[in-house]
């Protein structure tokens, strides 16, 4: 099977970025422009869609903060899943004000992993 | 902007680029710093790096892209697994659009501009899109999208030697930043109580897709919850609690 080292060539890679990840990306914005032209604003079937849309992307900050890529997994995910809830307590708490959860949950995570050195340290 | 009146159309487009100095654009901006940095690790080179910022845009879509190239999978397989993880733009799209366009839009116009969407665009356009006058929307999010994503090129090309630098916790912070802001601004951003529910719904079902279905979770996750969502709402607007 033909991969990302097949061709010993400065545009392969190219080629590759281009067809696994430009056009397995873009078809489905396509489809999606076909799609969403059809729908009626305020229709029944943009509600459905618009939900479909939001779970999705919920499924994919579960995701993120679960199953994290880079440096991130080498953050206990208790202290992930911990700083992201209070993070968002604090949003809501705060009257929907998104950077007062932001940086709570930032500040959770940094100052959770300190802790957790110094627990690792002292015991 | 063909589907624009002159002055008035230029007004929206830098209206929509002032839009690099939002929440939205700077917080991704920071998960494009954190991905340049896991291209740089995964030893992408950077001219790749850069082409897959401007070709694929979304950044999930791109991670996904640099693990299979890092694991060596073939072609066939590396395009199953950045498309599968991107269906769910489909539904994105097809929720963006008719908040944009008018009947004058001409569907070429939507393609192309279709390609700067992805989920900070999505939410920055449904947060704004309200208070801009319709014949101007799509001046507005193509002044946003093209803006943003071209300040994304730019930026990976100019850290990509300096990020390696980047010490441990400072990246992990980085790629948290994007869950979070995605957490808090769509909740704020979602008006109706479907959307809410979807979001409660799509948060457990996303981890428990992974363990049944990992190849598919987002998508199953997206469709029962969705749907699930939408029948709840359906329900409890008609009088009848589920």
């Amino acid at each position: 099977m033909i991969s990302y080292e097949t061709f010993d060539t400065w545009w392969w890679p190219y080629v590759f970025i281009a067809i696994a990840g430009w056009l397995a990306t873009d078809i489905w914005r396509w489809l999606g422009v076909l799609v969403g032209n059809r729908l009626k604003q305020d229709s029944a079937a943009l509600t459905w869609v618009r939900a479909v849309a939001t779970a999705l992307l919920a499924a994919v900050i579960a995701k993120l903060i679960l199953y994290p890529v880079g440096e991130l997994q080498n953050v206990p995910v208790a202290i992930r899943l911990f700083a992201a809830c209070i993070g968002f307590g604090a949003f809501l708490i705060s009257g929907k004000r998104i950077w007062v959860g932001i940086i709570v949950a930032l500040g959770l995570l940094v100052g959770g992993q300190f802790l957790a050195a110094a627990a690792l340290s002292v015991g | 902007m063909s589907n624009s009146s002159g002055q008035s159309g230029a007004f929206w487009f830098l209206k929509g680029a002032r839009g690099i100095a939002s929440l939205p654009a700077i917080i991704l901006m920071s998960a494009f710093v954190g991905f340049c940095g896991f291209a740089v690790e995964a030893g992408v080179p950077l001219g790749e790096a850069v082409f897959m910022t401007g070709m694929i845009w979304a950044l999930p879509a791109k991670v996904l892209l640099v693990g299979s190239i890092l694991a060596g999978v073939s072609l066939p397989a590396a395009f199953i697994t950045v498309a599968l993880s991107s269906i769910r733009l489909m539904p994105m799209v097809a929720a963006l659009i008719p908040e944009i366009r008018t009947e004058k839009t001409p569907t070429w116009l939507l393609l192309l501009l279709s390609h700067f969407i992805a989920i900070t665009a999505y939410v920055f356009t449904m947060e704004r899109i309200r208070d801009v006058p319709r014949e101007h929307r799509v001046s507005f999010f193509a002044g946003f999208g093209m803006t943003v994503t071209t300040a994304n090129i730019v930026l990976v090309a100019v850290i990509y030697s300096t990020v390696a630098n980047l010490p441990a916790m400072v990246a992990g912070a980085l790629f948290f930043l994007t869950p979070v802001y995605f957490l808090t601004s769509i909740w704020a951003s979602t008006r109706e109580r479907a959307g809410h529910i979807a979001m409660v719904i799509g948060l457990a079902l996303g981890p428990l897709f992974h363990q049944v279905a990992p190849e598919f979770d987002i998508l199953y996750a997206g469709l029962v919850g969705g749907t699930l969502a939408f029948v709840i709402d359906r329900f409890w607007k008609s009088g009848v609690r589920p």
